[in-house]
């Protein structure tokens, strides 16, 4: 069955290629777009594709949730047009690899609006979540305990948040929820919580803490100030040409006009 | 006259066909699930072992050194349904009594309508409801750091399994003979007298009836108590964050993968041998009541 489908991914993408040559460049040729990897990287590849597919309705953008490692496998496999991971590439993947940021996975931390913790350094925050600091008095807050918000294990966000805290598997929750959403209004709702969202989600009906002295917004995202944060890269071939529609999609989704649908996806874009 | 005969009995014919497919239709659904259960759902409890998988005590399904233990589940399915029932039964079974014997039929009718649309609020909403509500609450009652928790879930399912143990009790209830009411009082009873001596032991097996039904809607209920539970996968204890079967499921599905999404389909049947025993003791009282 995939060989058949792969046959008829390339006859038809022959075809197109010969069909455009009449075309004008801009145009893309129809086809499939393979992408495969990061889970995290679910809403915007899948915002990406959807208002790419819009536009060009001959093509079709597939993704394929992975994970990060199967994804630049399966570039460097030939499996996939375009990989997708949610972190930058190792030195021996560069070797024969080109990555390249498409978006900014800014996490940021929240609290209830009663806290008066403005500020944790991302030592303070593993502590934290590691269950070693079980009050708010001892990171300059109130007598009170700390109740640990998190997301339901394999989330994009959590896998971001404890990858780069260094909590993988540790964290002590008390809840873990679903959704975003659910972090949020749980955490607006609590004077004890804690919790993580994505920078654009997070609502004025809780408090944003600035982290190591940063307070996250696009800009320190974008700098590299604000430190809980990574890449959303796509992966491709060193030594190999995309075939016409992945070049396209790859072309529409590194410029500017990918912007609002990042936003809107909850990540930050890259600064151009 | 005998035209019409002919095509009335092919009609006879082609409807009978249609009943006895429709009937048939529902039988192989069940087969066809109870089918997939088993055949999804042994794989991974074959592979993890069966005492691992329903008396291990940790579920962490994506750690580095994955572990797939159910027992905190069914334990807080358990507890839960416990809870829910020791608290909602007499609630339940009293509200029934209530509406049957005690009030007038215009306070009846508002009451037993309220009880109509209690039953018919979807499952998300009472979630919601105790989420915004009831969690807030618990947690300043109790003054503790955190109102998502066991005893939260308790509370929302006992709600929910309300309008089943009252409409079936009541109906069990109203359906006892009134000569029996009418010999009690004639006794020199009082009406409480009666309605707890002699009403209540005539309606006995309809009322379990109600009470099986009640178990059967909170041991399956998922998305109200996923959002009031904490979803934790802890030993349960009442004021912890704790995950039932049912949510054990719903909220790793959507990416699980491998033994992973394997050992759900386990829990899945779990709940299901759960619901199946439990429908089997309903058609015990069922039978009871028949005799």
């Amino acid at each position: 069955m995939k060989k058949i489908i792969s046959i008829l991914t390339a006859v038809s993408l022959v075809a197109c290629f010969f069909m455009g040559c009449g075309a004008s460049k801009s145009t893309s040729n129809g086809g499939t777009v393979a992408t495969d990897g990061s889970t995290s990287m679910e809403k915007v590849i899948g915002y990406l594709s959807e208002a790419y597919m819009e536009e060009n309705n001959a093509v079709k953008v597939t993704y394929n949730p992975t994970g990060s490692g199967s994804g630049i496998k399966a570039v460097q496999s030939g499996s996939c047009d375009i990989g997708l991971a949610s972190r930058d590439l190792k030195p021996e993947e560069a070797t024969d690899l080109n990555g390249t940021v498409v978006a900014i996975d800014g996490i940021a931390m929240i609290v209830n609006k009663e806290n008066p913790v403005k500020d944790l350094s991302i030592e303070q925050i593993a502590a934290l979540y590691k269950g070693e600091v079980t009050n708010w008095s001892e990171v300059g807050g109130a007598d009170a305990p700390v109740v640990l918000i998190g997301r339901e294990a394999a989330s994009g966000t959590r896998d971001g948040f404890e990858s780069i805290t260094d909590t993988e598997d540790v964290c002590k929750y008390n809840q873990e929820l679903t959704s975003t959403g659910d972090v949020v209004q749980t955490v607006s709702s609590n004077p004890n919580t804690i919790g993580y969202a994505s920078l654009a989600s997070v609502k004025d009906t809780v408090k944003l803490i600035s982290v190591e002295g940063v307070t996250p917004s696009t800009e320190t995202i974008q700098n590299g100030e604000y430190k809980i944060q990574r890449n959303f890269v796509m992966v491709t071939k060193k030594n190999a040409k995309l075939s016409p529609a992945a070049q396209s999609f790859f072309d529409f989704a590194t410029s500017s006009a990918a912007d609002e649908w990042i936003i809107a996806a909850g990540a930050v874009p890259v600064k151009r | 006259m005998s035209k019409i005969k002919k095509s009335s009995v092919m009609l006879e014919n082609a409807m009978n066909c249609i009943f006895t497919v429709c009937g048939f239709l529902t039988i192989a659904f069940v087969l066809l699930i109870t089918g997939f259960l088993v055949v999804s759902g042994l794989p991974a409890i074959k592979e993890i072992g069966l005492i691992d998988f329903l008396f291990g005590t940790t579920w962490a399904s994506t750690a580095q050194t994955p572990s797939y233990g159910i027992l905190p589940f069914i334990l807080t399915s358990i507890y839960g349904t416990c809870g829910a029932i020791i608290i909602g039964v007499p609630i339940g079974i009293l509200c029934a009594i209530f509406l049957a014997k005690m009030s007038n039929p215009k306070l009846s009718g508002i009451v037993s309508g309220a009880v109509d649309l209690l039953s018919g609020i979807p499952s998300v909403v009472y979630g919601l409801v105790g989420m915004i509500i009831i969690v807030p609450l618990v947690r300043e009652t109790f003054n503790l750091p955190d109102g998502a928790n066991l005893f939260s879930a308790i509370i929302v399912l006992t709600v929910m399994i309300l309008p089943s143990v009252i409409s079936v009790s009541e109906t069990a209830i109203r359906s006892v003979p009134k000569e029996y009411e009418e010999a009690s009082l004639a006794l020199g009873a009082t009406k409480t007298e009666t309605v707890f001596n002699v009403v209540a032991p005539a309606a006995k097996s309809g009322i379990l009836t109600s009470v099986v039904l009640g178990i059967g809607r909170s041991i399956g209920e998922a998305m109200a108590v996923m959002m009031v539970s904490g979803n934790v996968a802890n030993m349960p204890g009442m004021f912890k964050s704790v995950r039932f079967l049912t949510t054990a499921v719903a909220s790793e599905m959507s990416y699980s993968s491998g033994l992973q999404r394997e050992a759900l389909f386990s829990i899945a049947l779990v709940i299901f041998i759960f619901i199946m025993l439990i429908n089997i003791g309903l058609n015990l009282f069922a039978k009871k009541k028949e005799r």
